[in-house]
Parts: structure tokens; sequence; C-alpha cells
């Protein structure tokens, strides 16, 4: 076997040619390993200092029928010498593991756009499955792509028959590294960092796998330099990106850590309650693994049950944070509305995803803003922020601790599938750069009253169980004004509406301006928020290297929105503000500023097209 | 100040931050304002708040109210380290009269809410006040997921059969056929049965008592209150305008020694005026026999064991009611198991006893990292 995993020697001669930018997509049924071949080459490509984007694309169901159109999981990378925001708009490769995943994924392959396909998983019956009338291998319809057909499972079963002790099932699970390791050669990707994943997961328990995960990868690269299959192969150098030390990170790691480095600033403990929901699950598993911070996670009965949980943990002095998705957190807003009424520090984090009712659960959206801002029984104000890319969910779960307990608030923090499971470069912040968080309690049983205000920002006295003399009661109906007694007074009950709003009102004095990218007047003025940045702000400057009178603006604070927001947009002729909603934003920034802005709607399950952007604006140039 | 364009507040804008801030109440205060003696000076007034109680005149939850405050001095708990939570209902007013921390939160989230507070903070003494309808109904999830996790809440159901806040209809335990505004033709709900669902759901304590049976009641809070994990107390609490009378054919006090049987820790199960009755076992039931008739003695009756790991038996007696049998009142359970809380802070200790506390450096740096120059 050691003749198989030994560098041979190259027997033709190689081309290494230089490309700026590749979009790669790999494909296959959801119990290949797709993903993790995306992320390993996501991996790499970081390492070696390329700029990154990925857009990873599941199925619903754990394992649909092997071979069948549904089943069929696909993983965007995007990965370049030069800046980059987005996940790409079309794939430059595909690669497609059997018939449904080329079904499913051959649109978007761009035009003349490389191709790679298992050939063994074509057969008769996946054909069937597929609904190919006849072999597309065969039968010229692929004639505008450079097609590479490898019988990729063939291949690695003969370079591992033999050599590991395992079943030829087994043997097969690993060709999705064998795959990874011809693209690994075709993208001059060096193989450590894999290498040394596959040890780290495999070795000590299962060495049989890990040795057939090695033996493929290197199979797959190794094969490729030293047969004629391909004649070039492609090498993407490093990005020039400010100098400094990265990572890669997804949106749900970003958050989850975000929220242990708001606990650690603020000196109060986390406590998460959540209910498992898919794409938000993944925060209640990384935060789970960090009890060495002091973080109580709690997996609730129900989403009501997670966000009481959290509430009642904000009563006594912790960090109460609830996770959930658009429908969890239907669930939990009359609970939200308890914590708007006892004005307890909160933080809701929603990983939107595509509704209503169940809608698309692994697919992106950004339809709860409406839900967020408004979505509660009676005049509820709460604060909203929203992360802007998948490094920026760190920072916003940090400003969503910070302004919970400055204005003794909920915060909604509207993440969304799209950030929680994309990954880019994240250049890791020095811990002195973030910022502080104070939070301060009552403690002097001679002045303390429960609904007395903070002169500044009208936050009431934050009062915790087991400090003597500070007895007092809060609940869900109307309290009197200084007091907090429970209250029916009618002029009483206007005063309090009024105060609960002007106090999320004033939380605008915390927030940082919103900034234009661009000139600050022109024709055109796209307006975002949440995790159209990366296509946005890369259509945006595209056009604008074109001399195009166009420029940009992000929203990471929601409500209240920035207190320059109206000043920006009157810089303009045009404002136009894409969503993947009906015009969610556009109908507030409507109200508000009394603007005629033009929504720009996608609601697909997918993020925008850099193209489809500038498509757009150009309307209105 | 500044504000939002939409102007929220509209003119008065400036005034009204003013008034915010500054506005003097003409009304007592929900606070106490006092620091409360140690444990061992305080008395039941300690524990009573300023604020009016506004149930109805004659409703059982005064005799309730009146309990807990008494009960409270003998727990040896500081004030300050008291909370009381509960959910909608009459009954979930209860913390306002407290005064000690009190969270009066949504319909049937009470036991949630609890358990946030008590994983925060597990020195804090929490307490749960609920209704039939707040706990079985609408809460009905939190009521089997607090019980099985077995914080240690002391969580006291008052069981009036029947909704009092909403006047007058049914409530869960209702009793079958029962005509109110909601069912004039009688419910066709069959109704649930607390303690069966409370030792179901895996309860380490559970007991029950009458609202007017005040020495029971107290003793019985009290034991609630020194068990660690879960308490749970069923009290029959009279709703007289809604549901007037619904326990009166056992707990009137001229009937009540004939129809409830006081269970007792390793005390054979005896009841009646003369205490002449008592509870036998014939085959895998239970039976109602006179002692002293077919030559029964005590010895033939069943033996009350609140430690039975084996919820069996506590399961029995919770099913046993009048008119075929005594309604028992008394601890049905009290098992000892690790509490959530504490297994909670265990695995915290455990994680920073394997790698040392959290370094949120290490934290944001691990991964696969890589320094661009």
């Amino acid at each position: 076997m050691s003749t198989v995993i030994e560098p041979p020697v190259p027997q033709t001669e190689k081309n290494l040619e230089e490309v700026e930018t590749v979009t790669i997509r790999f494909a296959g049924d959801s119990g290949d390993g797709m993903q993790l071949t995306g992320t390993q080459f996501t991996n790499t490509s970081a390492v070696v200092g390329n700029d990154i984007s990925t857009l990873p694309d599941f199925p619903a169901e754990i394992r649909a029928p092997a071979g069948s159109l549904p089943g069929v999981s696909g993983f965007q990378l995007n990965f370049s010498s030069q800046d980059i925001k987005t996940p790409g708009d079309q794939p430059n490769v595909l690669v497609a593991m059997n018939p449904a995943a080329l079904k499913v994924n051959l649109p978007d392959l761009e035009d003349g756009g490389t191709l790679i396909v298992n050939t063994d998983g074509f057969t008769p019956e996946n054909l069937k499955y597929a609904n190919y009338a006849t072999n597309p291998l065969e039968d010229g319809s692929l004639a505008g792509y450079r097609v590479h057909k490898l019988p990729i499972s063939t291949l690695n079963m003969n370079a591992l028959k033999g050599n590991v002790e395992l079943s030829r099932k087994e043997i097969d699970r690993s060709k999705n590294f064998f795959a990874l390791g011809v693209l690994y050669w075709l993208y001059d990707r060096p193989m450590e960092n894999t290498l040394n994943w596959i040890r780290g997961k495999f070795a000590a328990k299962t060495p049989e796998v890990a040795k057939a995960n090695e033996i493929a990868l290197k199979t797959g690269y190794n094969f490729f330099d030293t047969t004629e299959v391909f004649t070039t192969h492609y090498t993407v150098k490093k990005a020039q990106i400010a100098p400094g030390k990265y990572r890669k990170i997804t949106g749900n790691e970003a958050t989850a850590i975000g929220f242990i480095a708001a606990s650690q600033i603020s000196g109060r403990p986390l406590f998460y309650g959540s209910y498992p929901i898919t794409p938000a699950s993944d925060i209640l598993h990384e935060l789970s693994r960090h009890k060495a911070f002091g973080v109580k996670t709690f997996q609730a009965e129900d989403e009501i049950a997670a966000v009481c949980a959290a509430i009642g943990a904000s009563f006594a002095g912790q960090i109460g944070l609830t996770g959930t998705s658009g429908p969890g957190v239907a669930l939990k807003q009359e609970a939200i509305g308890l914590a708007v009424m006892t004005e307890l520090p909160l933080v809701i984090v929603n990983v939107q995803r595509g509704g209503p009712s169940t809608g698309l659960p692994t697919k992106t959206e950004q339809a709860d803003l409406f839900q967020a801002v408004w979505g509660r029984n009676g005049e509820c104000p709460a604060i909203v922020v929203a992360p802007a890319t998948p490094g920026d969910c760190f920072h916003m779960a940090i400003e969503a601790v910070r302004l919970a307990f400055k204005y003794m608030s909920p915060v909604f923090y509207l993440s969304d599938g799209y950030l929680a499971n994309g990954a880019e470069p994240w250049a890791i912040p020095p811990i002195s750069d973030l910022p502080k968080i104070e939070v301060g309690f009552a403690n002097d049983p001679a002045t303390f009253m429960p609904y007395a205000r903070d002169p500044e920002t009208l936050a009431r006295p934050y009062a915790l169980p087991g400090t003597p003399g500070l007895e007092h009661r809060v609940g869900g109906i109307e309290k009197q004004h200084i007091t907090g007694n429970v209250n029916y007074d009618p002029e009483n009950h206007h005063f309090m509406v009024k105060l609960r709003q002007e106090k999320v009102d004033r939380a605008a004095a915390s927030i940082p301006p919103v900034e234009v990218m661009g000139a600050s007047t022109g024709k055109v003025l796209v307006l975002g928020w949440g995790s159209t940045y990366g296509s946005i702000s890369s259509a945006v400057e595209k056009m604008q290297r074109e001399g195009k009178s166009v420029s940009a603006a992000h929203l990471r604070y929601l409500n209240p929105f920035p207190r320059n927001l109206g000043e920006v947009i009157s810089g303009f002729e045009t404002v136009i503000v894409p969503e993947m909603n009906l015009g969610q934003l556009c109908t507030m920034i409507r109200a508000k500023y009394l603007v005629d802005a033009v929504p720009f709607s996608k609601v697909k399950g997918r993020p925008f097209q850099i193209r489809e952007i500038i498509r757009k604006v150009e309307e209105y140039l | 100040m500044s504000t939002q364009s939409n102007g929220h507040g509209g003119n008065g804008n400036k005034s009204f931050a003013e008034t915010a801030v500054s506005a003097e109440s003409d009304v007592g205060s929900s606070v106490s304002g006092r620091v409360a003696p140690p444990p061992g000076q305080l008395k039941k007034a300690d524990f009573i708040s300023d604020q009016e109680v506004r149930w109805c005149p004659g409703c059982g939850d005064y005799a309730i109210l009146n309990n807990v405050q008494k009960v409270m001095p003998e727990l040896g708990i500081p004030r300050e380290k008291i909370v009381f939570v509960s959910g909608i209902g009459c009954s979930s007013r209860f913390p306002y009269y407290m005064n000690t921390y009190g969270f009066h939160s949504i319909h049937g989230r009470a036991p949630a809410i609890a358990t946030g507070i008590k994983c925060a903070n597990p020195d804090l003494s929490v307490w749960v006040i609920t209704g039939d309808g707040d706990a079985l109904s609408i809460g009905g999830n939190h009521f089997i997921h607090a019980i099985r996790r077995n914080l240690d809440l002391n969580y006291i159901l008052f069981n009036n059969r029947i909704y009092g806040l909403t006047k007058g209809q049914y409530s869960p335990t209702s009793e079958f056929g029962k005509k109110t505004k909601s069912t004039p033709a009688g419910t066709i709900d069959y109704p649930v049965n607390p303690l069966s669902l409370a030792i179901a759901s895996e309860a380490t304590f559970v007991a029950r008592s009458i609202d007017i049976d005040v020495k029971h009641l107290g003793a019985m809070v009290e034991a609630a209150a020194k068990h660690k994990g879960i308490s749970f107390i069923e009290v029959y609490q009279n709703c007289n305008i809604f549901n007037d009378g619904a326990f009166d054919h056992f707990a009137e006090r001229t009937v009540r020694s004939d129809r409830v049987l006081y269970l007792e820790h390793g005390k054979p199960m005896v009841f009646g005026k003369n205490r002449e009755k008592g509870i036998r076992m014939n085959g895998a039931l239970p039976e109602v026999v006179t002692i002293g008739e077919n030559g029964i003695t005590e010895n033939d009756l069943l033996v009350h064991d609140i430690n039975l790991n084996d919820p069996s038996v506590a399961f029995m007696l919770a099913r046993m009611e009048q008119p075929e049998f005594p309604q028992p009142v008394g601890i049905f359970r009290a098992i000892e198991r690790a509490t959530y809380e504490d297994m909670m802070v265990d695995q915290i200790a455990a994680s920073v006893a394997k790698a040392g506390p959290g370094s949120l450096e290490k934290l944001i740096n691990s991964g696969d990292t890589w320094i661009v120059e």
C-alpha cells in the first residue's frame, strides 16, 4: 500500500496557471459528505491565505433516499486572491457525485464551466431517480462544459481494497476525500491541513477510517498529478488582506463566542435557554461545550420555556439569552412582552429561515424583521440589531448584550441561515479592543424604587434577588410609574406606554451612525441590512469602479435606526432596499422618512447575487 | 434630548422626559425599603407586603397566604433570598402579597421562569404558585418538565377545580359532567389528577393539603421547603364565588375525620372519628376495612412509607377518592435525587477542574488560524 500513498514521480508535464477567483460547488447525496469536503477545502484555502466565502446548501431531510433530487446536498465555496464578500454568483466548477446532484446544480454552473462527475454514480437506477431519460454523460447535453468523467468510486476502491480493514461499503464512504484530493491537486492546495484534521478526528477511535481517508485523499491528489486527465492545474495567490491573525468562522460560531465574550466583558454569567431548531441549534451545541466559562445551557421542553427560563435568569442577574429561528420566535413573543413590561435585559437570537410556518427550514430569509419590531401584543418596543457578515456576528452579539443591560430591554439579534452556516476569514480582534459592558445593580434600600428611571437612558434600576432590603415584585400587569406597583389608572398607562417607547428610542444615542460606502450624495443609495451586505457592497464597489453614481449603506441597528439615517437617505435621488422578504425594511423606511424607497425582493431561500443587485441599480441610474 | 424623527411622545417630549425621571409617587411603594432582621429574628409580619390583598372575601387563598407567611420565619432563610413566582389566575396574585422578591409572570409559565431563576442562582429559595388551569391546562408542558428535572423548587398548586379569574369556566380538574358557563350541558372532559401527573412526572416530593386545615397545611409547606428537589403540593382551595363547597363533602369540619385520610410516614393508614377504619391491600388493590371486624387489626393495614423509590404505592394512594375511599392528604412521596441545578453547577466545576477557567483569548484564537503579514 505504501506505493499508493508515496508521492509518485510526475510522468507528464503540467502547467500551473494563476487565476484570481474560483467558485466551486460540491454536490452529492446528503450522505456523501459534501459539507465535510467543502469545509475542508475552505479551511485549507483560508489557511493558505485566500479570501473565502461559503454557502452550504443542504436539504431539510437528514437522509432523503439516496440518489433522489430532494436528497442533494451542496456546498459552494468562493476563494480568491482578491477581497471577496460573497460565495460567488455562479460556480466555475461543479463536482457532481451522482445524476441528481448534476440535475439540481447544472443550471447554476457558468457557461463553459468545469464539470467533474463521478461516473460510478451514474447508474441506470440513479439516472431514473433523477428523471434523466438518457445519460447526460453520453447524450451530448453537456457539450457546453468542460466535462471530466472520473470513476471516483472505482478508483477509490482500487486504491483502498486490501490496504485497510474495512468493508466495501465503509471504503466507499471515503470517496469524498478522493474527490477532495482531486480538487486539491487541481487548485494547488497543500494536504497537510486536512491530513491533520483526519488524524485528530479518527486516528484514536477508528484508526482504519483515518487510514482510509488519508489514502483516499493522497490517491486522489497523486492520481491526477500523474495521469493526463488534466493538463493544467491552477493556483490562487494569497489575498491582500489586512495584516493580522485570522481564523475561519461561521456565523453561528461567531454568535456563540460573541455571547461568551459579552459574558466575560460584562462579568455576568451567560444563561442560554433554547429548544433545538434549524438553523439555530449549532449555537446551543457550541455554547454547551464552553462550560469552563460558566455558561449555563438549558435545553428546554419548548420555545416558551426556553425564553421564560432566560427571563428568569435575567431577573436573577445573569445574561438571559434565548436562541431560535422564526417559528420559535412566534412562540416566544408573549414572554418577550413580559420582558418588555418587567424591563429586564434579554437577548433573543433569531437565525431566520424561510417562512411562514415551517417554511424552508434549511434555507435563508430575512422575513422576520416585522416580527421582531412589531410582533407582540400591545405597544411593545424592543431593540433590534442584525449582524452583516459571519464575523460581524461576534461583534453584534456583544452589542446586543450591551444594549440589553444599558436600556434594561429585550434585544432581538437577527441572523439568518446564510450567515449562520456561511464562513469567512475573520480578523481575530485583540481583547483590549472589545467594548466595555458595565452592569450596575441597585443596592440602597433607602432610595430604591423598582420603576425609577435613569435620567439618560430611562432604564429602571436592576435589583437582584438576594439583595437585602430591595425585595420587590415585578410582573406583566401595568406598572405604576416609579413604584412598580400594579396600576390600572388610564393616565399612568398612557404615560408608561410612551415611556417604554421613549426608552427604546433613546438607545439611538448609544449606537454608531450608519456609514455610507461611497459619496454621501448621488443618484442611488442601496440600503441593506443583515446578510445582504456581501452582495450589496460587492455590487456597489464594482459599479463605483466603473464611475457610477451609487453608494451603499448597511444597517446593523434596525430599531431604533441610527440617528443620521434620515440625513443619509436625503442625499440620494433613489433609495433601493434589497431584502430577502417582500420589503419589510423598505416599508419601515417609507413610513419613517416619507421617502419613495424602492423595494427589491428576493424570497427564494438563497442570497442575492452580485449581478442581480447591479441589474436592479442600473434601472435607476 | 434628541428624538427620532417620527417623534414618539410628540410635542410634550421634553416635559415628558423630565416627568419620567422625576415624577413623585403619591402612593406607597411595593418595596419594603427596609432590610429584614436576620433569619432567626424574622416574624410573620416581615413577610406581609404593603399591597392590599384583592381576593374575594372568603376565598381559600387567604388561608393559604396566611399559612405561608406564618411558615416563612420557621425556615431560617433570609427574606431577600426568597422568590415567589406565579403564572396567571387568582392564585397567581400571591407574590404581590409576600414581602419577598416576586415575579407575577404569564399564563402557565411560572415553572419555566422559576427554572431560570434557580439555575442562575441556586442559592435562592424559589417558590412557584399556580392554579389548576395555570399548571395543568396552559402550563401542562412546563408542569411535567419542571418536575422531572427535579429542580429544588417549592411548587404549590391551588386547586379550586374552576377558572375563577375569567369568571367560572370549567378547569382541567373539574369533575366530569360539571355544568359551568362554558359547559351548560356539562363537561365532556375527563379531569386530570394533579398528584397522579406529578408522580408520573418523576416528582421527588408530593403532598396534598386543604386550605382550611390550617395546621396540616403549615406542616406540608414546611416539609416541602425542607425537601431538596422539586416539592409539589396540591392544596384543595375553595372558590366561594364560582365553585363554592367543591370539597365540603370531605373537607368540611364535621365530616373530615371520617372522610379524610391523614398520611403519616411509618404509621398504618388509619382514619375515622374513632380511628376505627383503615386501608388494607386486597390483592393488587387497596380497600377500606374496619378495625375489629373480621379479626382485622392495625397490623393488617398498609403502613405509609414516603421513602419508597418505586412510585407505585404513592400513585395508588393518589388515585384514592371519595366516596369509595377517604381522600388522602399528607406527604405521598419524598425521595432523594440529585437536583438539576446542582448537576449543572457540577458540570461547570468539572469542566473548570479539567482545563482551567475559560480563557477568552484562547477561545477566539481556536480553530484553524493563520497570520497575514
